[in-house]
Formats: C-alpha cells, structure tokens, sequence
C-alpha cells in the first residue's frame, strides 16, 4: 500500500495547505459530532432550549462549509494537484458536503426537540434514543477514518450501516403501531419520522464518508456497488 | 515626461514600487502602455503575459537596465522605496545593487562557486576574508544551496547542475542584500524538481525581501505569487491578486489567457 505523506512536498505552503484542509474538515466534523450529542442529550432530557441552541449552531456549520469549499477552489486553481493530492482535494469536497449535510440532519432532529414535539412513548423515544447513539458512535469512527486515512477502519464503519438501517426499519413499525392506537394522528408523530428518517441518512452519509477515504487511500471507487 | 521630484510625496511605506503611467518606446515601437501599478514589500509579484508583451522590458525599468538601450525612451515615474529611480541624481550601479536580477539562463562565471558569490562584493572593493566568508555562507544558506555545495566552495561553479548553479546565482544576487529580486523566467531551464525547489526558495525569500518573477509558465505564477500582473501588447491588463486571477479574474482577456483561449 502507499503512504500518504500530506508533509512531504518540496514546497513547505503547500504541505500547511493540505494539512489544514484536513483540519479544517475535522473541525467541522467536531462542530457537528457535538451538535449531533447536545441533541440527543436533549432528546433525552426533554430540553428545549439547549435543541434551539444547536438549531442556531447549524449557521456557523453552514460558514465551514464555504470556507473549505473555497480553500478546495483556491488550491486547484494555484497548485494544481496531481495523484494523491487530487484526490485528496476531490475526498474533501465530497466529505465537506456531507459532513454540512449531517449537520442539516441534526438541525432537523434538534428542531423536532426544540419545538416539544417528541414522543409521547417512553419505549420509543428510548428506542430513538439508541439509534441517536449507533449513528453518533458511527460518525465518531468515520471522523477517525478520515483523520487517520485508515480504508480498514473505514470499511468496517461502512458496514455498520446495515445495523442503522435494520433498527431504523423496526422503529417505524413500532411508531407506525402507535400512531394507529388512537383515531387522530397526533402531528408529533410525523416530526419523530422525519427524525428517523434523518438519523438513518446521517448513517447513509457516514457510509458516503467512509467511501471517499477508500476512494482516496486505493483509488478504488465502491459508490454504488 | 519624468518629474523632477525626487521623493513620492504620498509615498506608504508597505509599497516597494510605485509604477505611474510608465510608457516605453524603442524608436517608433511602443513596448510598454501608461503602465501604473504599486508592488507591496516583502510580497511576490508575477508578471505573466504572452510572448513580447513587454513583461521583461517592465521589469528592466524597475533597476534602468533599459538605459543599456540607446534606443529605449522611457516616460513616466517609478518609485522605489518612494525615490524616484529616473531622477537626474539617480546612481545607477547602487540602485542595480539594490534591485538584483536573476535571468532564464543560469549564468554563473567560470570560477569557484566562492568567488561567484563574492564578485558583486569585491567589485564594492570588500576584501575582509571574514566577511566574505559570513556573507558566503549566508547567500548559499538562503539560496538553499549551502549543504550542498559546503565542501566544494573552491571548484569551479560551471561543474553544477543547472538547477544547482540557478540558485548559485541567486545566493550571488543575495549577497549584495538587494531589497528587491527580480526573476526573469527563472526556472524556464530547468527540470521538474529544480522548478520546485527554486519556487519552495523563492517562497522563503519573501521573508526579507520583495520578489518579482516574470514567468510564462502560469501555474507556476499560481503557485509562488502573492498577487500577479497580467499584460498583453504593452499594456497591463490586469493587476489583482493571485487568488483572484487564477479563480475569478476581473477582465475578460484575462481569463482568455489564462484558460488558454489566447496567447
């Protein structure tokens, strides 16, 4: 397998570049793995007000997003990368769309929180709550991938999606029986499967994550496979 | 006409060079347009434009090398550190000391690697060994040629490599502590990594001194400079920074250069 020195060109600016692309990314990446356990957090703890804490957070996400997308633009234009630079360059602008787009996904949850509209099902909510975990944790390792341009981490993670999925699967059958308990659907209701369904494309999009740092590490591309 | 003031009346001291409606003429040919532009210190400047476009012959003006050509009539005003360079009591030999000049081709002399170094000094009449030898070892350090060349200081210069003996010319501009480097093509000779090595140098240099680099090859104009000149037919086109030219440039032509469209 070949090394990825991001420190070993001859130009030492274009070394601090790359180095701080990356960082710039996990820095955003920590933003939203933060966001992502304040929410959950308060899911749990029924608070409303630390919710619409991080439902303002998303803004200083969304910032992240430009700066490295215009840093990506800048180094393109002015250094030209070739080979694993290039692909570097092409992994962050992949990952720095869905990293922003967790980001919208946890701003959905955190709203559903911050508006009161959680369940009514303590079962459910504590259902919820685990999914909430298996994605967090599944974020933290993608992060830990990519940091460390480690293909055997990422794979394993990739697969973890399945687990996300299956439990996602479960869990709209259970909210779906109790929505079908009373005659009215309570609105609520609808705000927990938007949620769901948002923590399952937060898997869907750790997955995409950790395709790029196998894109990146073997030039191999699994999307779609 | 060249004004006679001496000094820029509303000179800023971050400014090397100050360029006012600079015109050029060789006989009846006009090689360079009412050129204005203001070059920050301690910053890298690429002029870049098509062949004959008059990138070298704007830089010449910068340290009077067109006075060489009795054909070359010059008009307007150019300021370095905010003295006017054209001014009758200009004194040509230290303000070519001053504004050092590196060509495409390497061209150190045939002697030792030292004694290239030391000519512009010697030529100063310093004859201090110590000195030399200080100034020596700090020309080729900064020239990132030092560890290199360490124990063959005494060999002939033309038995370096042309990347080696690039920057050989470079420590050889240096020595003399110019405020101003001026590369003319600098790498156009040499091969991939020379380029880079020369280009990771030329990045260092802008710690201590201000560079300016005339180039054709455009990505190396993306890469090494802080803000780029783009001229076209004697005129300046364009003058913005390098992040601006090369991913959103403010003139059509421009970007017609740079997208390869043109030149």
């Amino acid at each position: 397998m070949q090394s990825f020195n991001m420190t070993s060109h001859i130009s030492g600016k274009f070394n601090e570049e790359l180095e701080s692309l990356k960082n710039a990314v996990l820095a955003m990446g920590g933003e939203v793995e933060l966001y992502l356990n304040r929410t959950l957090t308060a899911l749990k703890t029924n608070d409303r007000r630390a919710a619409e804490k991080v439902v303002l957070g998303d803004d200083a996400v969304n910032n992240m997003e430009l700066r490295i997308d215009e840093e990506c633009m800048r180094i393109i234009a002015r250094r030209h990368p070739a080979a694993s630079d290039l692909r570097l360059i092409l992994t962050v602008v992949k990952i720095n769309v869905d990293v922003e787009r967790i980001g919208d996904e946890v701003e959905r949850i955190a709203r559903m929180v911050a508006n009161g509209q959680i369940p009514v099902s303590e079962r459910i909510k504590a259902d919820m709550f685990d999914i909430g975990h298996l994605i967090l944790d599944m974020f933290q390792s993608t992060l830990n991938a990519f940091a460390r341009m480690d293909d055997a981490a990422a794979e394993a993670v990739h697969a973890r999606d399945q687990k996300v999925d299956e439990q996602y699967k479960q869990l709209l059958i259970e909210v779906i029986q109790e929505m079908q308990k009373k005659d009215e659907i309570d609105p609520a209701w609808l705000e927990v499967l938007w949620s769901l369904r948002s923590m399952e494309r937060i898997g869907d999009r750790c997955k995409n994550i950790c395709e790029y740092v196998i894109y990146f590490v073997r030039g191999v591309n699994l999307r779609h496979k | 006409m060249l004004a006679n003031q001496r000094r820029k009346q509303d000179h800023s001291d971050d400014i090397a060079i100050d360029v006012e409606q600079l015109s050029l003429r060789f006989g009846d040919k006009v090689a360079l347009r009412n050129i204005s532009l203001q070059i920050p210190k301690q910053s890298i400047t690429a002029i870049i434009g098509p062949s004959g476009c008059g990138k070298s012959t704007l830089i010449a003006c910068f340290n009077r090398l067109t006075d060489l050509n009795p054909e070359a009539k010059v008009s307007g005003n150019v300021y370095i550190n905010g003295r006017n360079i054209y001014h009758a009591k200009q004194n040509v030999p230290a303000l070519r000391t001053q504004v050092g000049m590196v060509f495409q081709q390497p061209n150190p002399f045939p002697i030792s690697i030292y004694e290239n170094v030391v000519y512009g000094l010697r030529i100063k009449g310093i004859t201090d060994r110590r000195i030399l030898d200080d100034i020596v070892e700090r020309s080729l350090f900064q020239a990132a040629l030092w560890d290199e060349v360490k124990d063959i200081l005494f060999q002939s210069a033309l038995k370096l490599s042309g990347g080696q003996q690039q920057r050989l010319v470079i420590a050889r501009a240096l020595a003399l502590d110019p405020d101003i480097l001026m590369l003319d093509e600098p790498t156009s000779a040499l091969d991939p990594i020379s380029t880079l090595m020369i280009e990771e140098l030329i990045f260092q240099l802008k710690e201590q001194h201000t560079v300016i680099v005339v180039t054709h090859n455009l990505q190396q104009a993306a890469r090494v400079s802080d803000q780029t000149a783009f001229l076209n037919n004697g005129e300046l086109i364009e003058y913005s920074s390098t992040d601006v030219m090369f991913t959103m440039p403010l003139e059509q032509q421009t970007e017609a250069f740079i997208t390869g469209r043109f030149g």
